[in-house]
């Protein structure tokens, strides 16, 4: 893989990134942190090679050590993540509707 | 050569399904599916990795993929949202962890090739200087962000002080570590094969990371965690450009940006630079601004349970202001119970978040939710400051400087400038303290002193229960 080319992915997706997460409001940063956290154990795929290909004690060791380190990370993160999701609901999780207010709907044009 | 496609496809799929699952986050009703697309794609790129021909053993592999998960579990699953900060705080360090793990891996296995496959493979590819730049990257990245993490993680659990621990010539002291360790990354960068540099420079990467953390304050964590989320995914990215794995370098980006972005946020909405956060140490601050406006000579007003009841059980309009103090108290509950009886006696009640309000960014809106406090009732700052001259009471809970009017009027104070919630400007203002002791800037608040604010000292899910009781009983 050419290094140029990993570069331009760098980029792209760093662009990328920045208009996405600008878009996310105050509200869900806390699952966003717990989310990227989650897609971060995506060094799993770095940790299963060392681990697995044999290469010398070292870095069988140590790829085993980051596989626990990543799939903690991927398999909590994503139970959050899950978990913190569920209760943001418009009628507070307990199925009623909300109360209609008139400042409310009046003032903000953005939660319709 | 199949084989080779359908793994890159398998990452292809997890980049775009965590792109698509982290723009999910926008709304919160397509939040949920859309992370669940996303472990979708993490568990492509997994199976896409097991079938990766370099790997020959999979029996540490399943070992540690069933120790990680059972671990995992309960962190997923047990952790409440009052120990999010925490949570987050060492889920960093695992994370940089497992990068670094990697990379000392990936630089041992270079410099110290087993067989004379590798050893043959070894020669024709030395261990290359843009090679040795992205490791180097990776490891000292991640172990500064595994010790600045676990700082954080001490801090916030307060197992560490939550004070700025700091020493005369502290900032020198750290600028030095730092230009040393960057040297460091640069001799390795020159000369790949001097090992003993390579792990020196890990050892101080890691000094780094503790020196960075210990001197800032437990109130400002929001920003330091977003900036070590940042390290985390820069640290990860230089993995990807270290084995050539496109996805890593995708995600590093995504974690990077976010981190990145969310850190700066932080630092406006306290108005401070980011210079200021990382080595200006609140504390000290303090003195040599002084303690702000004197309040000596000045009286605050005490109620108690039952005429706070009333002047909340009559409101029309009321906003709550949680804060810190809400969470410590764990009186999130409660407030949403006064909420709904205030709501039945048809007054309306919103919820003000400052940006920067508790530990971590977005802390007091998953505390509430939890609470079952729908989120439509929830306001960022800017959305809802021009509506407290239209309250009736700001309900102040566990929250100081985010509503100390000294930011706006004082430019002796160490907070002017920062936005804060128009509190002051409500018909009335109910404070739920425990006590009269300063805030966690360490400076007064006159919002205290104010003829229409009423303190009701107490424990919060104490004074909060006992509210509810009083409004009941109207």
């Amino acid at each position: 893989m050419l290094p140029i080319i990993q570069l331009y992915v760098f980029v792209l997706a760093a662009i990328v990134g920045y208009q996405v997460i600008t878009r996310v409001p105050p509200l869900l940063h806390t699952p966003l942190m717990s989310a990227t956290n989650a897609i971060s154990g995506i060094s799993l795929v770095g940790s299963l090679i060392a681990a697995g290909s044999r290469h010398n004690t070292v870095s069988t060791v140590l790829g085993t050590v980051a596989v626990v380190a990543a799939t903690i990370n991927v398999v909590g993160g994503f139970l959050i993540t899950n978990r913190m999701l569920k209760m943001f609901q418009r009628d507070g999780g307990s199925g009623r509707a909300p109360a209609a207010s008139a400042a409310g709907a009046a003032g903000d044009g953005k939660r319709s | 050569m199949n084989r080779e496609y359908l793994i890159e496809a398998t990452y292809l799929t997890a980049s775009v399904l965590f792109i698509f699952g982290l723009k999910s986050l926008t709304r919160p009703e397509k939040a949920r599916r859309g992370i669940q697309q996303a472990a979708v794609g993490m568990l492509l790129a997994v199976i896409g990795t097991l079938l990766q021909q370099e790997i020959i053993d999979y029996r540490w592999i399943a070992l540690a993929l069933a120790v990680g998960a059972v671990i995992g579990y309960p962190l997923g699953m047990w952790v409440p949202m009052t120990a999010m900060p925490q949570r987050i705080a060492i889920a960093l360090s695992f994370g940089a962890l497992a990068a670094t793990l990697v990379g000392i891996s990936e630089y041992y296995t270079a410099l110290h090739p087993h067989g004379a496959l590798q050893r043959a493979a070894a020669l024709a590819h030395p261990l290359s200087s843009a090679r040795a730049a992205a490791l180097g990257f990776e490891v000292m990245l991640g172990a500064l962000t595994v010790a600045g993490s676990l700082v954080a993680f001490g801090k916030l659990q307060e197992v560490i002080t939550g004070r700025p621990i700091t020493f005369k010539g502290q900032n020198f002291f750290n600028l030095l570590l730092f230009a040393v360790t960057l040297g460091a990354l640069a001799y390795v960068i020159v000369h790949p094969e001097r090992e003993a540099v390579f792990y020196a420079m890990i050892g101080l990467a890691f000094l780094s990371g503790l020196m960075l953390v210990l001197p800032i304050g437990g109130a400002d964590m929001p920003v330091v965690i977003a900036l070590l989320n940042s390290y985390a995914g820069l640290a990860s990215s230089a993995t990807g450009f270290a084995i050539g794995n496109n996805v890593l370098i995708i995600c590093g980006a995504l974690d990077g940006a976010s981190g990145l972005l969310l850190s700066i946020l932080m630092s406006k909405a306290m108005n401070r630079s980011f210079s200021n956060v990382l080595f200006g140490a609140f504390g000290s601050q303090t003195q040599a601004l002084g303690t702000g406006k004197s309040v000596a000579g000045l009286t605050v007003q005490a109620i108690d349970a039952d005429d706070a009841a009333m002047r909340l059980g009559y409101a029309k309009r009321v906003i709550v202001i949680p804060g810190y103090g809400m969470a410590v108290a764990q009186a999130q509950h409660q407030v949403r119970e006064l909420a709904e009886l205030i709501e039945r006696r048809g007054g309306e009640v919103r919820y003000a978040i400052h940006p920067v309000a508790g530990r971590m960014p977005g802390h007091m809106n998953v505390l509430l939710a939890e609470a079952n406090v729908p989120y439509d009732r929830l306001y960022d700052m800017d959305e809802i400051n021009d509506q407290f001259e239209e309250t009736d009471v700001a309900l102040v809970i566990g929250a100081n400087d985010v509503v100390n009017p000294a930011a706006r009027s004082d430019p002796q104070s160490p907070i002017y400038g920062m936005p804060i919630l128009n509190a002051d400007r409500s018909r009335s203002v109910i404070v739920l303290k425990r006590g009269m002791s300063a805030g966690f800037a360490g400076i007064e608040n006159e919002l205290f002193y104010d003829a229409r604010t009423y303190m009701l000292f107490g424990d919060a899910k104490a004074s909060l229960t006992k509210l509810v009781t009083e409004v009941k009983g109207l």
